[in-house]
């Protein structure tokens, strides 16, 4: 009897247990289909999965400056009349993690589409299961090209100039400024350095093995690039590009200065943050060279009064205090974010997903007014690279000078 | 160290009968639940079978063989990406890849932990995470890309219900999950409570004595290894199938941390534990965000979810040393106790 008693009270914890467990799963679960999913009269939910911890974390910036600016919408009274709710979720920049939080956004939250999500892995993970919900993923921050690929996903497009369309800015300037050169690159050795290579092969065509007398690669994993500066300088070479991340970049533009080699040379534009690459490989060294941008330098003296930058301080000031107008990726967030508003505005009632991006595939020389002036955003149904116009610019010793027109990297 | 002595010596007759309906009831909702949630939910109910599996896999070894491994992590990833290999190279369907990405890492599993029997403790530790540190780094060089695919890591179709009418491709990939998860609770079930079992227990309790008593040391140690890292990677490779996707940022170190946590919440030496430790690793460190979704009040919980992760983990191993299964186990010790004590007042 006394065993019997304990034994029906230790059950019915355990099925007590049980139930509660049921019920927050299910109270989890939450059903709506419609067409127009993630939007209501008032409200346009969408999501993104971000590296707010983890190894990228540096890139959080890009998520907290995305909600900061969704605020300042929702502030000025949104869009069309609806506000809009940006769920930025912690990925910790690994791509299983960026599934969980994406099928999250979709199923559980009901998200409309998916914006602006960080890193080339994390992208790649979820860009089949999206293409096949049929879900836009929309202004990915990658520089991969892969993803201007409307035939195969026509569901997924990035936003800003590829490594790809980098790597044809420097060759097609090279071509017209320096007919003859002769070109060395040193480069990282995976997808990011491999897609200049790419870019280069793209706009030399049949010159390149006349013009590219030269390649060195490095493994992240190097201490130095030492040696293959030495190599590169040993070919003979005229220009050099450095397709590295920053550490290398560092390291390479002091390397060719301290062998007294002149080369033109061309630093991916990863890897020219003042405070990360130049300084510490030294501001006298790092004069001269030159990097192609598509957003404005927020360190630039000159655009103090540039009316886009203003908007983009005032905004920091409000809705970031604490964050260094300097920082790149606040810069680029910022930028993004008021292409995609211009984006919802175009789509006017209709924000089916197929809408957002039908409207993602026809944009008509947008102006966003931190991007280097004189870019303009154009897609199509067969062009998913919004931007593929670079400015060249020199480092004069404190900040980057401007020179020549816009470059087309189509 | 003696909640597992306890447990192997009383298995008296009234406990099985509670046993065997908590597991019916468990049992029940593992069946149930999934077949009436959303995609996503099915979803973490997968994962949560899949680190189950790999929590296990730690719990043999940490918790009944003593070793500790800060690197079960590596044969998470060597399962994953045997399973990936597999199916994108040699064309085998998914079913058959998660028996081969066991009998892989069972053979890895088993090298390496013979031959570092000799290390113990803090020592192996460190072993092992050099084991985890070296992985994403080993994943991403050139000489093995056309395989790994390198950085941009592999995509894989998943795999499709072959009842669309009756259960959809999330349901379906759960319940096969599930079903090997079984048969792999099962196998250990009667691993430790058997006689290797007793062996492994007296080799974590005085390995001294447990070599004169003529148990083979580095025989069991090295076998435990293997069995350790063939469960890990079986939970890898139907990882690989849910996620639909590997790269080398999956299997950071902080895999293999997850992977001891949850072994430590859940009790590191109890087998049914494991569970709520799986359940823990997926689920908690999303809490706090969840909460401070509930209310505008409640915001500035967002931005301190990984403290808010350390200080529940922290008093976590305060409140219950044994575990959630170590709780488990004295709240019904009390109430069995209790019960018997009420009638004689």
């Amino acid at each position: 009897m006394l065993k019997r008693n304990s034994f029906v009270v230790t059950t019915a914890l355990r099925l007590a247990a049980l139930t509660g467990i049921c019920v927050i799963l299910a109270a989890g679960c939450k059903k709506g289909d419609s067409a127009m999913p993630g939007v209501t009269a008032t409200e346009i939910k969408i999501g993104q999965s971000m590296p707010y911890s983890g190894p990228a974390s540096s890139y959080g910036v890009i998520g907290q400056a995305e909600t900061a600016y969704f605020k300042m919408i929702n502030d000025k009274g949104g869009i069309n009349g609806r506000k809009v709710t940006l769920m930025s979720l912690d990925d910790a920049y690994n791509p299983g993690k960026a599934v969980e939080q994406t099928r999250k956004l979709i199923e559980n939250d009901g998200v409309a589409f998916i914006f602006g999500s960080v890193g080339t892995a994390n992208n790649t993970a979820t860009q089949k299961y999206l293409n096949e919900k049929k879900v836009p993923q929309l202004f990915i921050a990658t520089g991969a090209d892969k993803w201007a690929d409307p035939a195969a996903n026509p569901w997924t497009i990035g936003w800003q100039p590829s490594y790809r369309v980098e790597a044809k800015v420097y060759a097609r300037y090279l071509m017209k400024e320096k007919p003859g050169a002769k070109l060395c690159v040193l480069y990282q050795n995976d997808d990011f350095g491999k897609d200049y290579l790419t870019g280069l092969k793209d706009a030399l065509a049949d010159q390149y093995e006349k013009v590219v007398i030269k390649t060195a690669a490095y493994e992240v994993t190097d201490p130095t690039v030492d040696s293959q500066i030495v190599t590169l300088q040993g070919a003979g070479c005229d220009a050099l590009l450095t397709a590295a991340t920053p550490k290398f970049g560092a390291q390479s533009i002091r390397k060719v200065f301290d062998l007294n080699w002149k080369p033109l040379h061309f630093v991916s534009n990863v890897s020219v943050s003042l405070t990360a690459v130049l300084k510490p490989a030294g501001l006298d060294k790092s004069t001269g060279i030159i990097t192609g941008q598509y957003l404005k330098d927020p360190s630039d003296p000159k655009l103090a009064d540039d009316p886009g930058m203003n908007e983009y301080r005032a905004f920091i000031k409000q809705y970031m205090p604490g964050t260094e107008p300097t920082d790149g990726n606040a810069l680029y967030g910022f930028s993004v974010s008021g292409s995609l508003v211009k984006l919802l505005t175009a789509c006017g009632n209709d924000l089916s997903r197929a809408n957002i991006m039908k409207q993602a595939a026809s944009v008509q020389k947008q102006i966003v007014p931190t991007l280097v002036d004189g870019i303009e955003l154009n897609t199509s149904a067969t062009d998913f690279r919004p931007i593929s116009q670079m400015r060249l610019a020199k480092f004069n010793g404190t900040s980057f000078e401007q020179m020549g027109d816009l470059i087309s990297g189509d | 160290m003696n909640m597992v002595n306890a447990d192997i010596a009383s298995t008296p007759t009234r406990r099985i009968t509670g046993r065997h309906l908590w597991l019916a009831a468990l049992l029940g909702f593992a069946v149930i639940v999934p077949l009436l949630s959303s995609g996503y939910h099915v979803f973490q109910m997968t994962q949560i079978v899949v680190y189950a599996i790999a929590v296990l896999g730690l719990n043999l070894l940490t918790g009944y063989s003593g070793q500790i491994s800060l690197g079960n992590g590596a044969f998470y990833a060597l399962g994953a990406y045997t399973a990936v290999i597999l199916m994108t190279h040699a064309g085998l369907p998914y079913w058959a890849t998660p028996p081969i990405a066991g009998a892989v890492c069972f053979c890895a599993g088993f090298a390496f932990g013979r031959s570092v029997t000799r290390l113990e403790g803090l020592y192996l530790a460190l072993a092992t995470y050099a084991l985890a540190i070296a992985t994403p780094q080993i994943l991403k060089l050139d000489a093995f890309e056309h395989w790994t695919g390198g950085n941009q890591g592999v995509v894989i179709s998943k795999p499709t219900s072959p009842v669309p009418g009756l259960l959809n491709d999330d349901q379906w990939l759960y319940f096969f999950s599930l079903c090997v998860a079984i048969v792999l609770f099962v196998v250990a079930w009667n691993i430790v409570r058997g006689r290797t079992g007793r062996a492994l227990v007296a080799l974590r309790n005085h390995p001294i004595a447990a070599g004169a008593m003529g148990i083979h040391v580095a025989g069991y140690k090295s076998a435990t290894f293997g069995v350790s890292a063939m469960y890990t990677g079986i939970a890898g490779a139907l990882g690989a199938l849910v996620a639909g996707f590997v790269g080398p940022d999956s299997f950071q170190i902080l895999l293999s941390i997850q992977i001891l946590v949850g072994g430590v919440v859940g009790g590191i030496a109890s087998i049914f534990g494991t569970l709520f430790g799986a359940a823990f690793i997926e689920l908690v460190p999303d809490v706090t965000k969840q909460v401070s979704e509930m209310s505008p009040s409640l915001q500035w919980l967002a931005e301190l979810q990984y403290p808010a992760y350390g200080v529940l983990l922290i008093v976590t191993m305060l409140t219950m040393p044994g575990g959630i299964a170590g709780l488990v186990r004295s709240v019904e010790l009390r109430i069995a106790r209790h019960s018997t004590r009420t009638p004689q007042n």
